[in-house]
C-alpha cells in the first residue's frame, strides 16, 4: 500500500524507510523501531568473555525499573508533610493489601541498588573500564551515582522517622560548613528554622519527581555512550581492533540474544536473594531500615547513636574522622568526588588486573578493605579505637587514589594477548 | 506564489548575524536568571514558618537552681540553665582546653562575648544543636560525670563533642565552635523573652 498525501501524490518517506507490507513495515517507515533493534540488541557485538562481574550493569537497571515501579504505588497512599508521613507509612505496612510487600520492596530495593552498583563499579576497577576511550562512560556513570545517592537520602527521610529525621538534619548541616554563604544555605535548603514540614514536602517532589527522571536521563546518557565505545572485557583488549571479514568483532556476540538471555538468568539468581531478604529479613537486623527509624520524628530527642543506612557509612566514618567539621566534610566530598578522576590517575599500560602487577592487585585489595571496614567504622559510635581506625582506613582509602598515577607506571605488568581469553564450556 | 528569492552566500553579512545570534543568546541568559528567581525563592522560609519563629517567654521562676528546662523558638530546643554559684564556679580554669575561651567566634551576642557566656551569671541561654551536626547535647552537670577530671557540661551523645557550663567547646571535640546563644531579653525580672535583643526590639 502506498503512502500518499492529501493531493494524492506519493508522500515522500526517507529513502532508507524499509519497503514491504504489513503493520510491522507500516510501523518501521514512521518510527525506526528495526533500525534500533538492531543498532541497540541484535547488531551491538558485546564481547565473548564475559563474566559474572558483567550481570551488575543489567541488574541495576532491573533494579532501577523495580524502584520505579514499587515507588509509584507507594506515593499512592503516602501523604508527605509532618503530620501525616508517619502514619501513612504504618498506614501502608497494615492496612493496605499487600502494602508491606510494596514497601520492603521498595526498602530492600533501595538497598539492593547500592549493592550491585557497588559490585559494577568494583568490576571497572578490576578490569580498567574507566581507561580510554569510556572515560565519559565512566563520569557519566559516576553521575548516575551521585543522583542515586541523593534519591536515596531523599527517601530516607520520607517514612518521617526519628532517624530520617536526624540523618536529615546532620546531612543538611553539612552545607553549614561551605563559608559564608552555609547558614543561608541551609536555611534556603530547609524553608524553615530547622527540618520540617517544608523540608519534607521539597524532598518528597525531588524524590518522586526530578531525581528519577534525572536517573533515567543518565542511565540512558551511559547506555549511549557504552554503545558508542563498546563494552570492555576481563582481558581490558578493544575487540574493535579485531575484525572479521564481515566487518564484526571476532571476539564479540550479538547482545541479543547470547547476554540478553545470559543476564536472565542472572536476574532469576538475583531476585531469589531479593526475595529471601523481603520475606525473612526485610531490616536486615537494622542494616536496610534501622530501628530508631520505628518511632516518630522528634525533635527534641535525638538518638543515642546516628548512623546513616549501611551505602552511606564509608563517607560518614570518614567525616567522623576528622576532627574539624569543615575539613570533615570536605574529606568526605573529596572522599566521592576522588573515582572522577580515576580514568586520570591510572597510568597503567594495561587496563584489566589479569595483566597489571602485585601492585596494582595490592592497592585495590587495601581500598577495596579500607572501603569495606570505613563502611562498618560508620556504623560504630565515633569512639576511642573505632576513631583511630577510621583515620588509618581513611589514610588508605585516599592513598589508593593519590598515589595512583605512581604504582601504575612502577608496576610490572604481564603481556597482553592478541585475543580475548576464551574458553568454551 | 511566493517569490523563494536565495540570498547567495556572498551576500549575507556574516558578523551582522553572528551579533544577532550572541544578542539573542544574552538576552535569553539574562531572562533565564531572572525567571528562574521565583522558584529559587519559593525554596526560603515562608510567611509561616517566619511567623512561627516569633519570640518565645519563658517563666524563670519555675527553674529551679541547678534545673536546665528546654523551650522551643525558633524549632531549635533552647537550654535554660539556672547555674548554681559551685556551678558557675567550675566554668573558670581551664581555658587552656577549649578552642575559643574568649567567645571570640560570632557565636553569641554581644551582651554574651564575657566568659559566662551570659546577660547573668545565674543563667545561661544556649541553642542546644550541637555545632558539629546538629545532635542535641546531654546535660552532664556533674562533675566528673563524663571522666574524672570533667568540669560539667555538655556531651553530644552523637559524635562526642563536648562543651562546658558556659556552652564553650573543649579541644579534641569534632565541633570547632562554642554552643550558640540565642539573642534574648529580660523585660521584667523573671521573665525571659527569647528571639529579642530588648525590650520591643525584634530580630530579623
Amino acid at each position: 500500500m502506498a503512502v500518499k498525501t492529501a493531493s494524492g501524490a506519493p508522500a515522500k518517506l526517507p529513502d532508507n524507510a524499509p519497503a514491504g507490507g504489513g503493520l510491522w513495515a507500516w510501523i518501521n517507515k514512521r518510527l525506526p523501531a528495526d533500525e534500533f533493534i538492531s543498532e541497540q540488541l541484535t547488531g551491538y557485538y558485546a564481547p565473548k568473555n564475559f563474566n559474572i562481574w558483567y550481570f551488575f550493569g543489567s541488574l541495576a537497571l532491573v533494579v532501577l525499573v523495580l524502584q520505579l515501579a514499587t515507588g509509584i504505588f507507594l506515593t499512592m497512599f503516602y501523604k508527605p508533610g509532618e503530620l501525616t508521613s508517619f502514619d501513612s507509612v504504618e498506614y501502608i505496612m497494615r492496612e493496605v493489601d499487600f502494602g508491606w510487600l510494596i514497601r520492603y520492596l521498595h526498602s530492600t530495593g533501595a538497598s539492593a541498588f547500592f549493592i550491585v552498583v557497588y559490585l559494577h563499579m568494583f568490576r571497572a576497577f578490576l578490569y580498567g573500564s574507566y581507561r580510554a576511550p569510556r572515560e565519559l562512560l565512566w563520569l557519566v556513570g559516576m553521575l548516575v551515582y551521585l543522583a542515586l545517592m541523593a534519591e536515596a537520602f531523599m527517601g530516607y527521610v520520607l517514612p518521617w522517622g526519628n532517624m530520617s529525621f536526624w540523618g536529615a538534619q546532620v546531612i543538611v548541616n553539612l552545607f553549614g560548613t561551605i563559608p559564608a554563604i552555609g547558614p543561608g544555605l541551609v536555611e534556603w535548603i530547609r524553608g524553615d528554622y530547622g527540618i520540617a514540614d517544608a523540608t519534607l514536602n521539597r524532598f518528597f517532589a525531588l524524590h518522586v519527581a526530578l531525581l528519577p527522571l534525572a536517573l533515567l536521563l543518565l542511565v540512558m546518557l551511559h547506555l549511549v555512550a557504552l554503545r558508542q565505545t563498546g563494552s570492555n572485557n576481563p582481558d581490558g583488549i578493544e575487540i574493535k581492533e579485531k575484525v572479521g571479514p564481515d566487518g564484526k568483532p571476532l571476539d564479540g556476540i550479538p547482545f541479543h540474544l547470547s547476554y540478553t538471555v545470559k543476564d536472565v538468568v542472572g536476574v532469576g539468581v538475583f531476585f531469589v536473594l531479593f526475595a529471601l531478604v523481603v520475606f525473612f529479613v526485610p531490616t536486615f537486623g537494622g542494616l536496610f531500615l534501622e530501628a530508631p527509624n520505628f518511632e516518630p520524628a522528634n525533635p527534641m530527642s535525638t538518638p543515642e547513636h546516628i548512623a546513616p543506612v549501611w551505602y552511606f557509612t564509608p563517607y560518614y566514618a570518614i567525616l567522623r574522622a576528622v576532627p574539624s567539621q569543615r575539613m570533615g566534610a570536605l574529606l568526605m566530598l573529596l572522599a566521592v568526588a576522588a573515582f572522577l578522576f580515576v580514568p586520570w590517575l591510572d597510568r597503567s599500560p594495561v587496563k584489566s588486573m589479569r595483566y597489571k602487577g602485585w601492585m596494582s592487585r595490592t592497592a585495590l585489595a587495601l581500598f577495596a578493605v579500607s572501603f569495606v571496614a570505613l563502611g562498618y567504622l560508620g556504623l560504630q559510635p565515633a569512639e576511642g579505637l573505632y576513631v583511630v581506625l577510621a583515620r588509618i582506613f581513611a589514610a588508605i582509602y585516599f592513598l589508593f587514589f593519590l598515589l595512583m598515577p605512581l604504582y601504575t607506571i612502577l608496576d610490572p605488568v604481564k603481556p597482553v594477548p592478541e585475543r580475548v581469553s576464551f574458553h568454551a564450556h | 506564489m511566493a517569490d523563494h528569492a536565495v540570498v547567495a552566500d556572498d551576500d549575507v553579512d556574516l558578523s551582522r548575524r553572528k551579533f544577532l545570534t550572541r544578542a539573542t543568546i544574552a538576552t535569553g541568559a539574562v531572562g533565564a536568571v531572572f525567571a528562574a528567581v521565583p522558584f529559587i525563592e519559593s525554596w526560603s522560609p515562608s510567611e509561616r514558618a517566619r511567623a512561627q519563629g516569633s519570640p518565645t517567654t519563658v517563666d524563670l521562676s519555675k527553674v529551679l537552681p541547678g534545673q536546665m528546662v528546654t523551650v522551643v523558638w525558633r524549632r531549635s530546643p533552647i537550654y535554660v540553665v539556672r547555674r548554681t554559684p559551685d556551678m558557675v564556679a567550675r566554668i573558670a580554669g581551664h581555658d587552656e582546653l577549649l578552642k575559643d575561651p574568649k567567645s571570640e567566634q560570632p557565636q553569641q551576642p554581644k551582651y554574651a562575648e564575657n566568659p559566662l557566656r551570659s546577660r547573668t551569671a545565674e543563667f545561661l541561654v544556649l541553642i542546644g544543636t550541637c555545632t558539629h551536626l546538629g545532635c542535641l547535647p546531654k546535660q552532664r552537670f556533674a562533675a566528673g560525670e563524663v571522666y574524672p577530671s570533667w568540669p560539667g557540661g555538655f556531651f553530644c551523645p552523637c559524635h562526642g563533642s563536648r562543651f562546658d557550663l558556659a556552652g564553650r567547646v573543649f579541644e579534641g571535640s569534632p565541633a570547632s565552635l562554642n554552643l550558640k546563644v540565642p539573642p534574648y531579653s529580660y523585660p521584667k525580672p523573671a521573665t525571659l523573652v527569647i528571639g529579642v535583643d530588648e525590650k520591643e526590639k525584634g530580630v530579623a
